[in-house]
C-alpha cells in the first residue's frame, strides 16, 4: 500500500472546555491510529486569535497533526470534520519532501529562516490570550 | 535601450543600484510554510492583498507557491482575507 505523509490543521470551537477540547483531539488522533495511519507530530498552539471571526468566534483552538497514511483515509478523516461542529475549520496538505524535510528541521530546531536584511524569523510562537471573546 | 528610456533611468537611480533577487533562490529555502503567517506578511500589503513579483523580486515558481501559502494561511484563519492597516 502507498502511503504519504499529510499535514492536518483543524481549528476547534472556543465554546469547549480545555477538557473537552482534548477529547475531541484524542478522538482524531485515535481514527487516524485506527486505519492504519501512523502519527508523526502533533502540536497544540492552544486558544489563538483568529484573524478573523469563524461563525462569529474570535478565537478558536488549533491543532495540528502530522501523519502517514493512506490516500484513501483522507477522505473518511474530512469527513469527519464536516459532521463534528466542534471543528470550524480543516485544512489536510500532502506534504512533498521539501515539506517533510522542513517539519523535521523545524522540530529539531534546525530552522533558521534568514531575510535579505540579515534577520532571523522565529518559527511561530504561541500566542497567548487572557479572555476568549465569544 | 533608446536615448528616452536611458534618460528616465538616469532621474532615478536609486532604482538601478538595488538588485532585486528572489530571496528563495537565495537561500536555499525548497518549502515554503502555510503555518508561519509572520513570515507571509513580508509578501502582503497592509489591505492582506498579495504583492506582486515586480515589488518583491520573488521568481516565478516561488511566486507561484507564496500564493498557495497565502491562500492556505486564509482559510486556516491565520491571515486575513481583508484587512486595513495590517503593518
Amino acid at each position: 500500500m502507498n502511503t504519504n505523509q499529510y499535514e492536518t490543521v483543524i481549528i476547534l470551537t472556543p465554546v469547549l472546555s480545555e477538557q473537552q477540547m482534548k477529547d475531541a483531539v484524542a478522538g482524531y488522533r485515535e481514527l487516524i491510529t485506527g486505519n492504519g495511519g501512523k502519527l508523526v507530530h502533533e502540536e497544540n498552539w492552544g486558544l489563538t486569535k483568529l484573524a478573523y471571526p469563524i461563525q462569529k468566534k474570535g478565537t478558536g483552538f488549533y491543532h495540528l497533526f502530522e501523519f502517514t497514511a493512506n490516500p484513501e483515509f483522507i477522505k473518511s478523516f474530512e469527513l469527519a470534520f464536516r459532521r463534528d461542529e466542534r471543528v470550524l475549520r480543516y485544512l489536510t496538505v500532502k506534504l512533498d519532501r521539501w515539506g517533510v524535510d522542513f517539519n523535521q528541521r523545524k522540530r529539531n530546531g534546525e530552522l533558521r529562516t534568514v531575510t535579505p536584511q540579515g534577520e532571523k524569523v522565529v518559527v511561530k510562537k504561541k500566542i497567548e490570550i487572557e479572555e476568549t471573546e465569544l | 535601450m533608446s536615448k528616452e528610456t536611458n534618460f528616465i533611468f538616469n532621474q532615478t537611480p536609486q532604482v538601478l543600484q538595488k538588485k532585486k533577487y528572489c530571496r528563495f533562490k537565495k537561500h536555499g529555502i525548497r518549502y515554503i510554510d502555510h503555518k508561519d503567517a509572520e513570515f507571509l506578511l513580508k509578501f502582503v500589503n497592509e489591505q492582506g492583498k498579495i504583492l506582486p513579483r515586480r515589488i518583491t523580486g520573488t521568481s516565478l515558481k516561488y511566486q507561484r507557491k507564496i500564493s498557495v501559502a497565502i491562500k492556505r494561511a486564509r482559510h486556516l484563519a491565520l491571515l486575513p482575507f481583508l484587512a486595513d492597516g495590517l503593518k
